[in-house]
C-alpha cells in the first residue's frame, strides 16, 4: 500500500468526496443498528433486575392486586415443552442432516435440502395451527405435548442443515481409512463421522434451541398457559414467553414489572446458550459456525 | 470390492432409516399444506375468491373478509423494508469491505444477537419505550412535515401501523444483513482487484466489482426478509393496535393476518370463524413459500459452487 497516496492524488475531489460520504453512510448504517439493540439490554436489565428475587423465580402467579407471585411454573414449564421439542426435533433434523451429507449428493438431496430451507421460513403462528390441529383437536384440550409439537417442528430444518454442514467438514480420507480398515459403511457414518462432528452439531443444535426457547406465537393455542404448577404433557401448560406476552398486555403495573423480569431470565437463557455455542466454536474444530 | 454379505443388511437397514429421516421434511411441508387445506374447507367453500376481497370481519355475523389484515401485512412489511434495507445493506458492505478485521467478528456477534432476541421481548421493549416516543417526538414531527402526504395523518397514538414497521425493521435487519454479507463475500476477490487496478476508489470499488456482480443475491436477502416480516407474529400484535381497518395514514392502528390468528384463534366459536381463520393461516402459508422459494433461488445463484456451509441460515 505504500503507492496508496500517489495514486490517490490523480483522483478527483469529487469522487474522493462520495468515497466518504459512502463510508460515512455504512457506519451510520451500522451504529443505528446497535443503538435499538444497545437500548433493548440496557431497559431489560434496568427494569428486570428490580423484579427478579427469590419470590419470582418459586412461586407460582398471584391474581391481580396480590403481591409476591413469580413466574416459577413458566419457568418450569418452557422446560418441558422445550424438552418435549428436543425429543421430536434433534433425532429427526440428525437422521436428515446425515441423509444429505451421506447419501443426499444428487438432485433427490437437492430438493431435501431446498424443502428444509423453505420449511425454515414457514411462519411459526402457522407451525402453531398445525400443532393445534394435529395434537389438540385429536386430544380435545390443549396440552404441553402440542407445544412440543409444534417447537420440534420448528426444530428440525435448522438441525439439519447445521448436521449436514457439519459432516461435510470431515474430510473425505477420514472416511476412507475407516471403510478400508473393513469398518461398514453405517459403522463409519455413526462412530467415525458423526463422532468426528459432535462439537459442531452439538453448536446446531444448541442454536436452534435458543431459536425455539423465545417462541410465542406458536405456544398461544397449542400449550396454552395456566397459572398452576403442572409438568403433565397431557395438560396445558405455562411457558415464560407466554407469560411475558399476557403480562406485557395487561394494564397493571405489577404485571409489567414482572413481565420484565421474564423477558430478562429468558434473554439470559437464550444469550447463555449462545455464548456456551461460541465457547465450543471456539474451542473445537468448528470455527466460524455460530 | 469384497463380498461382505454380513455386513450388507445393516448398511441397508441405516441407509433407509435416514433417507427416511430426509423424507420427513418433505413429509412435514406436505402435511402443513394438507392439515391446512382440510381445516380451511369450510371458508374456502363458503366465500371462495371474496374472501380476499372482502372488507368486513363480523365473527357475529359470519361474515369474513381479509382484506384488512391482508393490508395490514403488506403496508407494515413494506414499511419495515424502506427501513431496514438501506440498514442491513449498509451493515453488510461495512462488515464485508470496510471493518477493520478486529471488529468484523464484535460486529458479526452484534447482529446475531439482534437474531436472538425473541419476538415477545422486542414487543414488551416497543410498548414501553418505542411506543412513547413515536407519540410525543416523532409522529408529532412527522404530522407537521410530511402530514401533506396524507401518510401521516389522524392522532397520533404511537402504536399503529409505523410502530409494527419500525419494530419489523428492526428485526429483519440482521437476516437482510447477515444474507448479503455471505452474498458479498462470495463475489470472487479478482473482481475487487481489477476495479482497484483501474484506479477505483474503494467506493466506487464496492459499487462496480461487488455490489454490481452480487444484485440477484441481495434481491434474494431483501425478499427473504420479506418472507420473515410477513409472518412475524407476536411484536407486531403488541403493537400495531390490532382494529380491521384499511386506514391510509401510517399512524392509524392496524391489523395483520398473523396478529389475527394470535388474537382470535383459542376465541373462535363456530366452525365457519375457525375455519375462515385456517385459510387466513393457509394464505400466509402459501406466500411465504413462494417468497421464501424464490429468495433461496437468487441466493443461490449467487453463492452456488461455495462449499454448502455458505448457505447456512
Amino acid at each position: 500500500m505504500r503507492n496508496r497516496p500517489t495514486r490517490t492524488d490523480g483522483i478527483s475531489w469529487l469522487r474522493r468526496l462520495k468515497d466518504h460520504l459512502a463510508t460515512a453512510a455504512a457506519v451510520a448504517a451500522v451504529l443505528l443498528v446497535l443503538l435499538p439493540l444497545a437500548a433493548i439490554f440496557i431497559y431489560l436489565v434496568q427494569r428486570g433486575i428490580g423484579s427478579i428475587n427469590w419470590a419470582f423465580l418459586t412461586r407460582t402467579p398471584t391474581p391481580v392486586g396480590v403481591p409476591g407471585g413469580g413466574m416459577a411454573n413458566a419457568i418450569l414449564g418452557t422446560g418441558v415443552i422445550l424438552a418435549i421439542a428436543s425429543a421430536i426435533g434433534v433425532p429427526l433434523g440428525i437422521g436428515a442432516g446425515v441423509f444429505l451429507s451421506e447419501y443426499g449428493r444428487n438432485p433427490f438431496g437437492d430438493a431435501i435440502r431446498f424443502t428444509a430451507d423453505v420449511l425454515n421460513g414457514v411462519p411459526s403462528i402457522v407451525i402453531g395451527i398445525v400443532a393445534y390441529s394435529l395434537v389438540v383437536l385429536r386430544q380435545k384440550h390443549f396440552s404441553a405435548l402440542a407445544g412440543g409439537v409444534a417447537l420440534g417442528i420448528m426444530m428440525i430444518p435448522t438441525i439439519t442443515r447445521a448436521t449436514e454442514e457439519m459432516l461435510l467438514l470431515v474430510p473425505v480420507s477420514v472416511r476412507e481409512a475407516a471403510l478400508g480398515l473393513g469398518v461398514s459403511r453405517w459403522r463409519t457414518t455413526v462412530s467415525i463421522t458423526l463422532r468426528t462432528a459432535a462439537a459442531g452439531i452439538v453448536t446446531g443444535i444448541m442454536l436452534a434451541f435458543a431459536r425455539v426457547a423465545g417462541e410465542t406465537a406458536p405456544l398461544l393455542f397449542t400449550a396454552f398457559g395456566s397459572q398452576f404448577w403442572s409438568a403433565n404433557i397431557n395438560q396445558p401448560i405455562a411457558a415464560l414467553p407466554l407469560q411475558i406476552f399476557v403480562y406485557a398486555i395487561s394494564p397493571y403495573d405489577e404485571w409489567h414489572r414482572q413481565a420484565w423480569a421474564g423477558a430478562l431470565v429468558l434473554i439470559l437463557l437464550i444469550v447463555g446458550t449462545i455464548a456456551v455455542v461460541r465457547l465450543i466454536a471456539s474451542r473445537g474444530m468448528m470455527k466460524g459456525t455460530a | 470390492m469384497l463380498e461382505r454379505v454380513g455386513s450388507r443388511l445393516p448398511d441397508e437397514l441405516f441407509r433407509y432409516a435416514m433417507i427416511a429421516c430426509g423424507l420427513s421434511v418433505a413429509v412435514l411441508l406436505g402435511l402443513i399444506l394438507y392439515e391446512l387445506i382440510g381445516n380451511s374447507s369450510l371458508s374456502l367453500h363458503q366465500f371462495g375468491w371474496k374472501f380476499f376481497t372482502g372488507r368486513i370481519w363480523d365473527p357475529v355475523n359470519d361474515v369474513f373478509g381479509a382484506l384488512p389484515f391482508i393490508y395490514g401485512t403488506i403496508l407494515s412489511s413494506i414499511v419495515a423494508l424502506v427501513i431496514a434495507v438501506p440498514l442491513g445493506l449498509g451493515v453488510a458492505v461495512f462488515t464485508t469491505e470496510m471493518c477493520p478485521q478486529r471488529l468484523r467478528a464484535a460486529l458479526s456477534f452484534s447482529t446475531e444477537l439482534l437474531a436472538a432476541i425473541p419476538s415477545v421481548i422486542y414487543g414488551l421493549w416497543a410498548i414501553f419505550v418505542l411506543v412513547p416516543i413515536l407519540r410525543l417526538y416523532v409522529e408529532p414531527g412527522l404530522m407537521r412535515y410530511l402530514g401533506w402526504t396524507g401518510l401521516f395523518q389522524g392522532p397520533p397514538y404511537g402504536i399503529g401501523l409505523l410502530a409494527a414497521g419500525i419494530v419489523l425493521a428492526i428485526m429483519v435487519v440482521p437476516i437482510i444483513s447477515s444474507l448479503t454479507r455471505e452474498v458479498l463475500s462470495a463475489v470472487p476477490r479478482n473482481q475487487r482487484e481489477a476495479a482497484l487496478a483501474l484506479g477505483a476508489t474503494r467506493w466506487e470499488m464496492i459499487r462496480v466489482g461487488v455490489l454490481r456482480n452480487a444484485r440477484a443475491g441481495i434481491l434474494g436477502a431483501v425478499i427473504l426478509g420479506l418472507g420473515r416480516a410477513l409472518g412475524e407474529t407476536m411484536a407486531v400484535t403488541m403493537v400495531i393496535g390490532n382494529r380491521p381497518e384499511i386506514a391510509k395514514s401510517l399512524l392509524a392502528p392496524g391489523y395483520t393476518m398473523a396478529s389475527v390468528l394470535a388474537n382470535e384463534f383459542t376465541e373462535a366459536t363456530g366452525n365457519l370463524y375457525l375455519s375462515a381463520l385456517v385459510e387466513i393461516g393457509l394464505a400466509l402459508f402459501l406466500v411465504t413459500i413462494v417468497v421464501n422459494a424464490l429468495a433461496r433461488l437468487l441466493v443461490w445463484s449467487v453463492t452456488r459452487g461455495l462449499p454448502a456451509r455458505v448457505h447456512a441460515q
